[in-house]
């Protein structure tokens, strides 16, 4: 479960980014964050992550009950409840799909024998399993984003949560990709997808939180979302 | 809450493949490194050295249980043998022996071996004087027993060997100054250049890292290999070092041997090996972990 309870986040610049955000994400849902870029959507992602801390209010995610306090050697095992997806994919380029994958769970200390196990299984399910030995660049975006998330999910985290996803595909592609995370999310995991593409959020009928200028102007189920639209 | 934890050494395997192969990744940086590195355990260990050889001459120096005294050579012989009483006389005097010059001369001849017939022509004129062998009961007051014997009447020198241990303890004093100069200077070079090796390193691989602290690796985890590698360098280096040292003193030994009889000898390497490689060793391990730490430190933050 993700709580926010009040949180602010006010920037050393001066740059209030939050401004007293409240919502709750339950296990095993699918939420779209949407708003402007400025509004705030990527303190969020942040602040979950422990890049960032909040200025006031508490954020929980799963066990971690105060995120915002958590001490700095706990933070790599908060990372461990989230796999993170972003726009621009961040694959290592010397490394193949299999590696790059692969390369996550030894991150985290797994044996090499779960790894053997788990990296093909995992690619399968996103559907690249034929391209393991292909570098990334020799992919498509859209399989460069397949990747992405075959590493988001490997090391099996309670949460999926991607940050503009479908940022740098085309419409097509983009609308696979979010299939996929819906796939996924229909095993269980719950995931969290940050974006502005109004379309794919109405495509899919899920729930969306909007935010602007650092607060929560809209949190409905049903998938609407309209510049300016939903004010409550 | 904190599944999968891994132990640092579960992980030793990959610090090591991982660092080892950093080495090879950035090959010049590296040689550059180990060169450095090397230079720095070269000049420690061979001051090390040559501080432990004066170290064992001066302590042979100050084991030994006698002193000659030379008589002043206007003395006739009655007059200097009649000292041996006011020698006795003294404190810490066990004994002292009456030799004569020409005792002395022969003495001399024979130590020098084959070499004698350019001495030869110098007996009718001999350079040496008469003198007492005078033995110590305690060789620690072995100063007071100079100065008390060098302030008898008649007794113009000794072969003194207090004063060349003195003069051997103000050389050891300025070799160890000099040598913390220099290993200070050549320490702080040798950390600065490991430091950049591990920063390319680092640097050759930020996407790595980036997305290793995504995913919740540990700092520790991320830090092994680079460790590692300054560990290796250092390592490396060391060993190097032992080698050249090894058969350089081991010659220089030999030379010294030939060229100046049994007057200086070195101290066999073998006496003091294990103490040296321990020293190089450890010395390679704190500058390469020292060296790759504080670039870690500086470039990772949450």
């Amino acid at each position: 479960m993700i709580k926010f309870l009040d949180v602010c986040k006010t920037y050393a610049n001066g740059t209030k980014a939050l401004k007293g955000v409240t919502f709750t994400v339950n296990d095993g849902e699918f939420v779209f964050i949407v708003g402007p870029s400025g509004s705030g959507k990527s303190t969020i992602v942040k602040l979950l992550c422990g890049e960032v801390r909040p200025t006031s209010g508490r954020v929980t995610l799963g066990d971690y009950d105060d995120v915002g306090n958590l001490p700095d050697r706990y933070i790599p095992y908060l990372r461990r409840e989230i796999g993170v997806v972003f726009q621009d994919f961040r694959l290592i380029a010397d490394k193949t799909v299999y590696e790059n994958v692969a390369f996550v769970m030894r991150a985290i200390g797994a044996r090499g024998k779960a790894i053997q196990k788990r990296v093909p299984y995992i690619l399968e399910l996103v559907g690249i399993s034929h391209k393991a030995d292909r570098y990334p660049d020799e992919l498509s975006g859209g399989e460069q984003q397949r990747v992405a998330i075959a590493r988001a999910l490997v090391n099996n985290p309670e949460i999926i949560l991607a940050d503009e996803p479908t940022g740098n595909l085309d419409p097509d592609l983009s609308l696979e990709l979010m299939t996929l995370l819906s796939e996924i999310n229909n095993r269980g995991t719950t995931v969290l997808v940050v974006t502005h593409e109004d379309e794919l959020v109405n495509t899919f009928k899920k729930r969306v939180i909007a935010i602007e200028e650092g607060i929560v102007v809209s949190d409905r189920k049903g998938g609407y979302y309209g510049k300016g639209d939903g004010r409550v | 809450m904190k599944k999968g934890r891994a132990s640092v050494f579960s992980q030793l395997g990959y610090y090591i493949k991982e660092g080892v192969g950093g080495i090879f990744v950035h090959g010049f940086m590296s040689f550059a490194a180990i060169t450095v590195i090397a230079a720095c355990l070269l000049v420690t260990a061979t001051f090390m050295l040559l501080a432990h050889n004066i170290d064992v001459q001066i302590e042979e120096l100050q084991d030994s249980n006698e002193i000659v005294v030379y008589i002043d050579s206007g003395f006739t012989r009655e007059q200097a043998q009649a000292l041996q009483s006011d020698i006795m006389a003294l404190d810490n005097v066990e004994n002292a022996i009456f030799v004569t010059k020409e005792e002395l001369f022969e003495n001399f001849l024979a130590g020098l071996g084959e070499d004698t017939h350019v001495l030869e022509e110098l007996r009718n004129d001999n350079p040496v004087r008469d003198s007492f062998r005078v033995i110590m009961k305690d060789i620690s007051l072995h100063s007071e027993t100079l100065k008390a014997l060098m302030g008898v009447a008649g007794i113009a020198d000794s072969n003194s060997d207090v004063e060349l241990s003195e003069k051997l303890v103000s050389l050891r004093s300025v070799i160890n100054t000099i040598s913390i100069t220099l290993i200070i200077m050549l320490g702080a070079v040798s950390l600065f250049i490991i430091s950049n090796t591990v920063k390319l390193a680092l640097h050759a691989r930020a996407d790595e890292i980036g997305i290793m602290k995504m995913v919740g690796a540990t700092n520790g985890f991320i830090r092994g290999p680079f460790v590692v590698e300054g560990i290796v360098l250092g390592v490396v280096a060391a060993v190097f070092v032992f080698a050249a040292q090894w058969a350089v003193y081991n010659y220089l030994g030999a030379q010294l041997l030939e060229g100046f009889g049994a007057i200086f000898e070195l101290v066999p390497f073998e006496t003091f090996r294990y103490k040296l490689a321990a020293m190089l060793f450890g010395a390679g391990v704190v500058l390469g972990v020292g060296g790759s730490v504080i670039t870690i430190r500086r470039f990772m933050r949450v």
